[in-house]
C-alpha cells in the first residue's frame, strides 16, 4: 500500500449533506464511476489528490532503494529484470500523476509539495536495501503488500484512478513474482545467501506490515474514505490478508518470520501476529527513518540539477513556436 | 550460412566482446541515472535505453562465449573479466557528468552504433545478422531520441547551449577511436562478418554534422583523439565501474543468483 494516513476531509451525516452531496453519495453507493468533469464534493477531490499524489510519489521515490542495486545486480538477466521493474514503477508514477491532474492539480505542484515535505510517500521506502536479498524482499513483501491494497482499488469510485490501478496491478504481480524468485534462489543457495535472505525478511517484515497504516481503531480517516469508495478495505483487513498469504510463502522458502507470536488461529481462520512498533512508524513518517534524508534529498537534487534541462527544452519550444509564427 | 569457417575464433570472439562490452558498459552507465533524472519521462527513457543495451549485451556476449568455445557464459564474461580484458570504447566508460554529458555521449555513440548495426544486418554470419537486426530497431529509437534532445538543448536556453557545447568538447576526443581499424577488425572484415570501422566514419559524420548544425553547436573538428579501449587499455574510470558491477560475483564466487 502506497498511501498511508491519508487525511480525509470531514465526514458528514446525511442531514448535514447538501442535495448535491446526497446525489453524489447515492451514485457511489450504486457503484457508479465518477469521471473528471463531473461534480464532486471538494472534500472528495482533495482527499483523492492526497491519496493519488502520495501513491505517485511512492512510485518515484520507490525507484531509489531498488535503483541502489541495479548497478550491482549479480547477473545480466537479474540486471535486465530489475531495470524493467524500476522502469515500470516510473511509468506507474506517470499514470498516477496524469490521473491526479484530472482533479485540477499539476504534476509540478504535486512535486513541489513532495519536495517541501508537505506531501508524503510510503514509509517503506525510507528503509535501506543493504544486500541483494533485500531486492528480493522488496519485490516479495513490499510489492506483495502493495498489490493487496491495489487490487481492490481497481473498483475505486474515481474512474481515472481505477483504470490506472487495473494497469498497475498487472505489472505489480510480475514484480512480486520476480522478488519471490530472487528469494527462492537465495534461500536455496549457499549458507551466506540463505543468511542474507533471512536477514532481509527480518528487516522488512515489520516495515511491510506498517505499509497498511495504523490499526482501524486508531485510523481516523478511514470512514469517510470508505463511504466514498476511495478506500475499499480497512487497514486491519488488508494486513491480516497479507500475513495469511505470506506465512506459507515464507515456509516454502524455509525462512522464519521474525515474530514469536505468529500462530494459526483456527477460530478466526487466520493468523495471530504481533503488531509492528507503531512508534517507529510515526518516527519514519515524521522524517526520522534510516533513509528519509537520502531519499527526499535525492529527489530534490534530481529536480534542482535538472532545472537547466527543463528550462532548455522550454526555451527551445518557445523559439520553435516563434519561428513557426514568423514563417506563417 | 550459419557460421563462417575461415576465421580465427580468437579474433572473432574478441570482436564480439568489443560489440558486447560497448553495450554492457554504456548500459551500466545509463542505469546509474535510475531515479535521478531531471524529469520522470527521462527516468523512463533512460531505463528503457539501459534495458535495450543490457539485452543486446546478453546476445553479443553469449555469442562471444559460444565462438570462444571455452565453456564460459555471457555472465562470466561480464562479471569475471578484469578491466584489461574488456574491449569497449573509451567513450562509453566516460562518467555520466551532468545530464548534458550523458545525452551527448549517447548521441555520439548512437550515431556510430546505428551505422555499425545497419552494416551487421548484412553480415556473412547469420547469428551476427540476427542480433544486429533486433538491435538495429532499438538503436534507431535511441538515436532519434538522443539527436532530438541534443538539438533541443543546443538550440535551447543560453545555459543548456553552454552545457551541451561543453559536453561536446569534452567527449569529442573519444570519438576517433570508433573508426580506427586494427588487426582484429581486418580479420572480421575479410570474412564479411563486419565492416571495417573506418568505413562507417562518413555516415557518422553526416549524421553528427546535421544534428550539430541544427543544435547550433560547433563541430570541434580536428582534435587530439584518445584510443586504447578496444585493445584493453582503459581509463581509470572502468576499474571502479567494474568493482561495483562485479561485486557480488567476486565476493561470493560460485554462488547461483
Amino acid at each position: 500500500m502506497y498511501a498511508q494516513l491519508v487525511k480525509s476531509e470531514g465526514s458528514k451525516t446525511r442531514e448535514e449533506m447538501s442535495p448535491e452531496e446526497i446525489a453524489f453519495q447515492e451514485r457511489i453507493d450504486r457503484g457508479e464511476r465518477i469521471e473528471p468533469k463531473e461534480w464532486m464534493p471538494e472534500g472528495y477531490r482533495k482527499t483523492l489528490i492526497r491519496q493519488m499524489g502520495q501513491h505517485a510519489h511512492s512510485e518515484i521515490v520507490g525507484q531509489l532503494p531498488e535503483g541502489n542495486w541495479i548497478t550491482r545486480a549479480p547477473t545480466l538477466e537479474r540486471k535486465a529484470i530489475l531495470l524493467a521493474k524500476v522502469q515500470d514503477e516510473a511509468g506507474h508514477g506517470l499514470y498516477l500523476y496524469s490521473a491526479a491532474e484530472t482533479l485540477g492539480i499539476s504534476r509540478d505542484e504535486l512535486l513541489e509539495q513532495l519536495h517541501s515535505g508537505k506531501m508524503k510517500y510510503s514509509s517503506i521506502f525510507n528503509y535501506p536495501t543493504l544486500t541483494w536479498a533485500d531486492i528480493g524482499a522488496v519485490g516479495w513483501l513490499v510489492d506483495g503488500a502493495a498489490i493487496m491494497n491495489q487490487v481492490p482499488l481497481q473498483r475505486t469510485s474515481y474512474g481515472p484512478y481505477a483504470r490506472a490501478m487495473i494497469r498497475i496491478c498487472k505489472e505489480e504481480s510480475f514484480h512480486q513474482r520476480q522478488g519471490y524468485d530472487i528469494m527462492m534462489k537465495m534461500a536455496s543457495g549457499t549458507p551466506e545467501q540463505k543468511a542474507m535472505a533471512q536477514d532481509a525478511l527480518n528487516r522488512f517484515w515489520y516495515p511491510s506490515l506498517m505499509m497498511f497504516g495504523p490499526s482501524d481503531k486508531d485510523s481516523v480517516h478511514s470512514a469517510q474514505s470508505m463511504a466514498w469508495k476511495i478506500k475499499i478495505n480497512t487497514n486491519d483487513e488488508l494486513r491480516q490478508k497479507f500475513v495469511d498469504q505470506t506465512v506459507p510463502q515464507a515456509e516454502y522458502l524455509g525462512l522464519t518470520i521474525p515474530d514469536p507470536n505468529l500462530k494459526w488461529n483456527e477460530e478466526k481462520g487466520g493468523h495471530d501476529f504481533s503488531e509492528p512498533d507503531w512508534s517507529e512508524f510515526f518516527a519514519v513518517i515524521a522524517g526520522n527513518g534510516p533513509c528519509n534524508e537520502e531519499r527526499l534529498g535525492a529527489r530534490v537534487k534530481a529536480w534542482d540539477d535538472g532545472a537547466w534541462f527543463r528550462d532548455g527544452l522550454m526555451a527551445h519550444a518557445e523559439k520553435a513556436a516563434s519561428r513557426r509564427h514568423a514563417a506563417e | 550460412m550459419a557460421e563462417v569457417a575461415n576465421i580465427d575464433r580468437t579474433a572473432f570472439a574478441e570482436w564480439l566482446q568489443r560489440v558486447g562490452d560497448n553495450a554492457l558498459i554504456l548500459g551500466h552507465r545509463v542505469s546509474e541515472w535510475c531515479g535521478h533524472a531531471p524529469a520522470l519521462e527521462e527516468d523512463i527513457a533512460l531505463a528503457n535505453t539501459a534495458l535495450d543495451l543490457i539485452g543486446q549485451c546478453q546476445l553479443w556476449l553469449g555469442l562471444a562465449a559460444e565462438v570462444e568455445g571455452k565453456g564460459r557464459t555471457a555472465d562470466q564474461l561480464a562479471f569475471l573479466r578484469d578491466a584489461g580484458a574488456f574491449h569497449n570504447l573509451l567513450l562509453v566508460e566516460r562518467p555520466n557528468g551532468d545530464f548534458g554529458v550523458t545525452l551527448m555521449r549517447q548521441f555520439l555513440f548512437d550515431a556510430f552504433h546505428i551505422e555499425l548495426l545497419r552494416a551487421l544486418v548484412k553480415s556473412t554470419d547469420s547469428r551476427v545478422a540476427e542480433i544486429a537486426a533486433k538491435a538495429e530497431k532499438e538503436v534507431a529509437y535511441h538515436l532519434e531520441r538522443s539527436a532530438d534532445l541534443v538539438i533541443r538543448l543546443g538550440d535551447g536556453s543560453a545555459e543548456s547551449r553552454a552545457r551541451m557545447d561543453k559536453a561536446l568538447k569534452s567527449l569529442w576526443a573519444y570519438t576517433g577511436e570508433m573508426f580506427l581499424d586494427d588487426a582484429i577488425d581486418q580479420a572480421v572484415a575479410e570474412t564479411g562478418i563486419a565492416p571495417l570501422p573506418s568505413s562507417l566514419k562518413a555516415a557518422w559524420e553526416a549524421t553528427v554534422n546535421a544534428v550539430l548544425a541544427e543544435a547550433t553547436l560547433e563541430n570541434p573538428g580536428q582534435a587530439w583523439q584518445h584510443k586504447g579501449g578496444k585493445q584493453g587499455i582503459h581509463s581509470e574510470h572502468l576499474g571502479f565501474l567494474l568493482a561495483e558491477m562485479q561485486f557480488l560475483q567476486r565476493a561470493y564466487p560460485g554462488a547461483s543468483w
